[in-house]
């Protein structure tokens, strides 16, 4: 059970949050403007680091709010939570 | 010092030694990183189907000490879409051939696995699976709640429980196996062949040639050059892959299992459940042997997190009461990567002498040989095995995902 | 052999308080503190246990969790299928037998104990309650954090620590990420769990001693030396008359000393420092004396062996803690953890004896120096396995399965790694102790599961009119955590087939009525909520009206078919949207993801409202007769509230939005009440409906209602693979009004093919034959064919039509669209072949005429 520091709610345990991956995975501005490859990239390619990155966690049984945290998946430690849309 | 050693726990028909431990040599045919089942089934295969000995396999721990020496042992091939059901088809068969070939006893026993649907849906879904299968020559059978209990009478087919049992799956050449001897025996073959196995020899880069092409691999104990190398790294593919610049469709998340202290035998069979969320099987020792769910988030600690051991507890006495005062021995997690279509990637990549086979999920111990068996294929031709075609990683740009989510075993 | 309770002393037990209780049939005397293990060998029995495999007499060896030995069922006065007599409190009426290390599981499981999961927070959790433990949760507790000590054992330690929190017979299962641990307390019987976050967490487990390999080593009789003295110490029990003492290092002094003090003879301390060894034991049954390695043969009752001391480190290492060798102490120390997680005392090191690193006594063969007992495993099967070449110990483990019986390798996983270091001659540490597998002590799957078993397994949702379902003899099916009326039987018996069909015609051709309350419902509202709507969808929502409502159909990322429902433009910045029962959460966390972390600029606002809402479907040519009589202020003619429009009234007297909208292609209004006025509103209209023979139906009269007209239910005609095209909905598609979701994945290579699979219709050329739902299909020449056999689609959806008083199918078919009037065979383990014609997937009522009444 790890302990998911939500920037409205303070330290909450995992389970009242939904995973959402690797964060910063951008929408296209222009999906049309994409070869097949390149959106294949942007639906499915995603980094997968062992150690340090930022990643998306959904607060779904909290205050409902997306954020993105760093951890490492080396150790689960985590470091800092940023407000989606914020950096 | 000489001690005598009563062959107690190995079968005499096994051979004296196992894999002899090899330093690496500057420079191979084939390159094989990833000491687990899909590799040294690959390195066996490569030896034995194309006569490419000149091989190597590195493994950066002790052999087959990554999801070999974690999973629940499940073997059955009766997935969804034709195309995952033949490549499972093609390893189960191998499997039934594997004690005699390997020369190995790997306690394979093909005792049936039950999978049970739960609500009306399921059941749809169970027959369209039961009625592709046997269509597609696999065995397969569907079984009324009457029929599962018969099958296996400790499963709680009462209709008044939150989700009563609808009917089941049967593939009745499903089973088990031994799964340390399998790897075992794959090693010790291949070493016969002429394979070298390098145990905590760490991948750390990939040498390349001028066209960006591998050319061998810089490894904790070395360099080790090689025309070939083919990735077979499961949970630790994406760490490798990102070494030559390649990104994958991976993700890598811990898989739970547990085992109970042992018991006298009340299971003959393996029973799964993706809605209440079981698999289980009791091994010859009496171990209760179960798997967990998936957890959510990334992580390459082989930990994962308690809340999914317990809800995993509280489906298994749900629908086996018998187990309420059953124990928990151990529990541990490995290492999976997992696709977006719950379906692996195997085959040659855009990197000129790379070929990668990974992706297998909560799913490939049952695929080892079968993996092996194509992947070998792969490299020794240089292009897809028939039953690797659908497997490249073209898939994700055309969109011709292969989506098991619902055979996979485990719910996301 | 007459070793028993000494006429005083014992921390433990409290001489005031005798009981008896059962072991294997004889009924022994104890007192309250004693463990069984101290009850027997207070009772002078030292044996009476087997090994699992070989079936070697076996005793007591040890005082603790590390017991390979002795183990027990006991079956009154509760049920525990296995437990080391060394950690089972002995109580009033107990009842025990002994186990060979394999249990047994009743066939009906005694009722249902389980306890809640606890949770506690707190600054300090202290795991042990040795001096260590003791001295670092009593400081922690004056520093004024809120501390917590457990204790696996049953122990008294209340009385020496103050004001700290204490729970004993209480073992920390497990160690998790973020100082999460997970205890196990047991209370007689039951037992139950604690989940435990504290900021910071002390281990003071100590240390657990060594046994030493050599002839005969499991005989009864041979002890752990540190247990003979916790038998003295703590329970006043003189575990033999007349001990040799076989030892690697200076603990074993006290423990001679404390045993001579009680009385009994020391017949010789064999110190392997000084060259001395116990080369076998002596004896049948019960240790009679050992052959030191110098020949000399010595009568005993008793061996005390201490081969050194392991730190307990499996918690430190379960979460990432690192351990390093110690020459000297010869054992593993921890070396590098997390930063909440620190060890005290002899876990640490701190006051263990140094020891020579010697693990087992050479001798002619090996075949009865036991490595791990509880396995049955020898020195000789640990060098079968590197002898075959498995030079690690995890590989020897998987060979032998030492150490993963019952007590972990607490006796055996050091000797093992010494072994083969050993053999292969490479230095003492060099194969680290195997993994450590939480949990530290078994626990019942009853306790893990906790209270979530039957109904509180998963949440059941029931809507407001469940009640009078119940009543009316529904027969429900679960749709995710819903129960829905599936049919509702005339009288008790009547099959689903005959309901269905009743149901049907009645909605066909008089009146229906069904509880649709389970659709999820969302308000978006907001200046730019029809912006948004129109990037959600595949269709426009921004044009529609306000009073309107419109079908939408919502796709993934990858094209493929979501969700679907219907939106009703409220006002110009607000509707509400349906989902699929079981698609409502979905969808509401997919609306915020992407207004909250791609739109943040979009000013709308998502709220659930599903449950705020009663929604009863009113079906069939008699529905405005229906409602007049239930009385409404809605103006309910077509003119003035025509198809897919919405309008505020009442219903009998209870405010109501009503809509237009029809599944099943007749005349239908859609009742939406507020959820408290549901039941009243349903009763009004089932009343109002009576003289109309208004009839209740179900999810399967509505299924096949909706399959007639060719609407498709997300989730069952498709499976995540659909794009709108292969469902014939490409009308749906507005590639006018700019970008949505999953817009972008319809243009790729595999998404464009003409042959991909099409929804269709199929009509059974027998029409009395019901095709399976699941069938696959074959081409025509393939009805019989032996597999393997291509399979060219499935079906989808299959009925009994009471309108079209015959059989009809839905599937998904490879270039269906192109094949419309060909012959398919449709194929299931469940019947025979059945040919069936590819039609339209649109069997009734094709213009659409009915849906006005």
């Amino acid at each position: 059970m790890l302990l998911i520091p939500c920037p409205w709610c303070g330290q909450r345990d995992e389970n009242e949050f939904r995973y959402g991956g690797q964060a910063g995975i951008a929408y296209p501005a222009d999906p049309d403007a994409l070869t097949d490859e390149e959106w294949a990239d942007f639906l499915f390619m995603r980094d997968n680091p062992k150690g340090w990155w930022t990643e998306r966690w959904y607060h779904v049984q909290g205050c409902r709010r997306w954020f993105d945290l760093e951890r490492n998946t080396a150790t689960n430690e985590t470091r800092r939570t940023t407000p989606e849309g914020e950096s | 010092m000489q001690l005598s050693h009563p062959e107690r726990n190995t079968p005499a028909s096994e051979p004296d030694r196992y894999w002899r431990p090899a330093e690496p040599k500057p420079s191979y045919e084939v390159v094989i990183v990833g000491g687990g089942g899909h590799g040294l089934a690959t390195a066996y295969y490569l030896a034995k189907n194309h006569g490419i000995t000149d091989v190597c396999v590195v493994e950066k721990g002790w052999l087959a000490g990554g999801n070999v020496a974690r999973n629940t042992t499940v073997i059955r091939s009766n997935y969804l879409w034709d195309e995952s059901a033949a490549i499972y088809e093609h390893s189960l068969k191998l499997w039934e051939g594997l004690e005699e070939d390997l020369g190995f006893d790997l306690q394979f026993s093909q005792r049936g696995v039950l999978n049970l649907a739960h609500d009306l849906g399921d059941v749809r879904g169970s027959l369209r699976r039961v009625n592709a299968n046997v269509l597609g020559g696999i065995d397969a059978e569907w079984l009324t709640p009457d029929d599962v209990a018969a099958f296996c009478p400790i499963i709680n087919v009462a209709p008044e429980v939150r989700y009563p049992v609808l009917g089941a799956t049967l593939q009745r050449r499903g089973g088990v196996a031994r799964h340390d001897k399998m790897a075992w025996g794959f090693a010790t073959r291949a070493s016969d062949l002429g394979v070298d196995i390098v145990e905590h020899a760490e991948v750390t880069g990939f040498l390349r040639g001028p066209d960006g092409r591998v050319e061998g691999v810089e490894t904790t104990r070395g360099d080790i050059r090689a025309s070939k190398v083919g990735l077979v790294a499961a949970g630790h593919t994406s760490v490798l892959a990102s070494m030559v610049g390649l990104r994958l469709p991976l993700q890598s998340h811990p898989l739970q299992a547990l085992v109970s202290v042992l018991f006298e035998p009340v299971l003959d069979c393996v029973v799964m459940s993706n809605a209440v969320h079981v698999y289980v099987s009791q091994a010859d020792k009496g171990e209760l042997v179960m798997g967990a769910g998936i957890d959510a988030y990334n992580s390459y600690t082989q930990r994962g997190s308690f809340h999914v051991i317990e809800h995993q507890m509280a489906a298994a006495v749900e629908l086996f009461p018998i187990f309420a005062d059953a124990k928990v021995l151990r529990t541990w997690a490995g290492v999976v990567d997992v696709c977006p279509d719950a379906s692996p990637i195997v085959g040659p990549t855009r990197v000129e002498g790379l070929f990668i086979n990974c992706g297998w999920g909560t799913g490939g111990f049952k695929a080892t040989p079968g993996s092996g068996w194509v992947f070998a294929d792969t490299i020794a031709h240089g292009r897809p095995h028939p039953l690797g075609e659908p497997f490249a990683l073209e898939r994700f740009t055309t969109g011709a995902l292969i989506d098991e989510h619902g055979a996979a075993g485990v719910a996301h | 052999m007459t070793s028993s309770r000494l006429p005083n002393g014992g921390s433990e037990i409290d001489r005031s308080k005798p009981l008896s209780f059962v072991f294997d049939d004889v009924e022994y005397p104890a007192f309250e503190g004693d463990t069984l293990a101290s009850a027997l060998l207070a009772n002078a029995v030292n044996g009476g246990f087997r090994s699992p495999i070989l079936g070697r007499p076996r005793g007591v060896m040890t005082s603790g969790t590390s017991e390979p030995n002795a183990f027990v069922e006991v079956s009154a006065p509760w049920f525990d299928p296995i437990v080391p007599a060394t950690m089972a409190k002995a109580v009033d009426g107990l009842r025990s037998r002994s186990l060979p290390g394999v249990a047994r599981l009743p066939e009906s499981p005694p009722p249902e104990r389980a306890l809640g999961h606890h949770h506690a927070h707190l600054d300090v959790l202290v795991v042990g309650g040795g001096p260590a433990g003791i001295r670092a949760a009593r400081r922690a507790t004056e520093e004024g954090k809120r501390v917590l000590l457990v204790d696996e054992h049953h122990w008294a330690i209340r009385s020496q620590v103050g004001d700290v929190e204490v729970l004993t017979s209480a073992a920390v299962t497990g160690l998790y990420d973020d100082g999460f641990a997970v205890v196990h307390v047991r209370e007689g019987g039951a037992s139950r769990l604690c989940h435990v976050r504290a900021r910071e967490i002390v281990l003071a487990p100590g240390a657990h001693e060594r046994p030493i390999a050599f002839a005969g080593n499991d005989r009864p009789g041979v002890m752990l030396a540190g247990a003979a003295a916790d038998y003295l110490d703590r329970f006043g029990v003189r575990p033999g008359e007349r001990a040799v003492i076989f030892t690697t290092n200076d603990s074993s002094r006290a423990v001679a000393a404390a045993l001579a003090a009680a009385g009994a003879d020391i017949a010789a301390v064999l110190d392997v420092r000084d060259g001395a060894a116990v080369a076998e034991t002596l004896g049948e049954d019960r240790v009679a004396g050992v052959r030191a390695a110098d020949g000399r043969t010595l009568e005993c009752d008793l061996l005390c062996v201490s081969g050194g001391w392991n730190p307990v480190i499996q918690l430190w290492r379960s979460v990432g803690g690192t351990v390093r060798y110690d020459a000297t102490l010869a054992c593993f120390l921890p070396d590098e953890g997390p930063p909440w997680l620190s060890v005290v005392g002899s876990a640490a090191g701190d006051g263990i004896e140094p020891s020579a690193a010697f693990w087992f006594v050479e001798g002619a063969e090996y075949s009865a120096h036991f490595v791990d007992l509880q396995r049955d495993q020898t020195v000789a099967d640990v060098a079968g396995a590197v002898q075959r070449g498995l030079r690690n110990v995890e590989h020897v483990k998987r060979a032998t399965y030492i150490g993963t019986a019952v007590d972990q390798g607490r006796t055996s996983g050091a000797l093992a790694a010494g072994i083969v270091d050993h053999l292969l001659g490479t230095d003492r540490g060099a194969q680290g102790p195997s993994n450590p597998r939480p949990p530290w002590e078994p626990i019942p799957f009853r306790v893990l599961a906790g209270p979530y078993g039957g109904d509180l397994f998963d949440p059941v949702r029931t809507t407001p009119i469940h009640g009078w379902h119940i009543e009316h003899r529904a027969v429900f099916e679960n749709v995710g955590q819903w129960k829905r009326p599936w049919y509702f039987p005339a009288e008790p018996g009547e099959s689903l087939e005959d309901a269905v069909l009743r149901e049907c015609a009645a909605a066909r051709t008089g009146v229906a009525m069904m509880d649709a309350s389970t659709l999820g419902k969302i308000e978006v509202v907001g200046a730019d909520a029809a912006v948004f709507l129109d990037r959600m969808y595949t269709n426009a929502m921004s044009t529609l009206g306000v009073g309107r409502i419109r079908y939408g159909l919502m796709l993934g990322q990858d094209g493929m078919a979501f969700d679907d429902g219907v939106a009703m433009r409220l006002a110009e910045d607000g509707y509400l949207v349906t989902t699929t029962t079981g698609g409502a959460a979905r969808v509401l966390d997919r609306f915020e993801e992407w207004l909250q972390t791609e739109w943040p600029d979009l000013r709308v606002y998502c709220t659930s409202v599903t449950e705020q809402w009663a929604t009863i479907a009113v079906v069939g040519p008699l529905t405005r007769e229906v409602l007049r009589a239930a009385g409404t202020d809605v103006d309910i003619s077509n003119e003035a509230f025509p198809f897919m429009t919405w309008r505020d009234g009442h219903v009998a007297g209870l405010p109501a939005r009503l809509a237009r909208v029809s599944f099943s292609g007749e005349l239908a209004v859609e009742v939406n009440v507020a959820g408290t006025d549901g039941l009243r509103a349903w009763k009004a209209l089932f009343d109002a409906g009576a003289s109309f023979g208004i009839m209740p139906y179900g999810t399967e009269a509505m299924h096949v209602l909706r399959a007639e007209k060719g609407f498709v239910i997300v989730g069952q005609d498709t499976d995540g693979t659909q794009t709108p095209d292969d469902l014939g909905m490409s009308w749906i598609v507005n590639t006018k009004k700019g970008d949505f979701i999953g817009r972008r994945s319809l243009h790729r290579r595999d998404t464009t093919r003409a042959d991909r699979k099409h929804l269709v219709g199929l009509l059974p050329e027998e029409p009395g034959s019901l095709i399976a739902e699941g069938a696959q299909l074959v081409e025509a020449a393939e009805a019989d064919a032996a597999p393997p056999v291509a399979t060219i689609g499935h079906v989808t959806s299959s009925y009994r039509s009471a309108v079209l008083d015959r059989t009809f199918a839905l599937a998904l078919l490879t270039g269906g669209r192109s094949r419309v009037g060909e012959t398919v065979v449709a194929r299931s383990v469940t019947h025979d072949p059945i040919p069936a014609t590819v039609t339209e997937p649109v069997f009734h009522d094709p213009e659409g005429t009915r849906r006005d009444g």
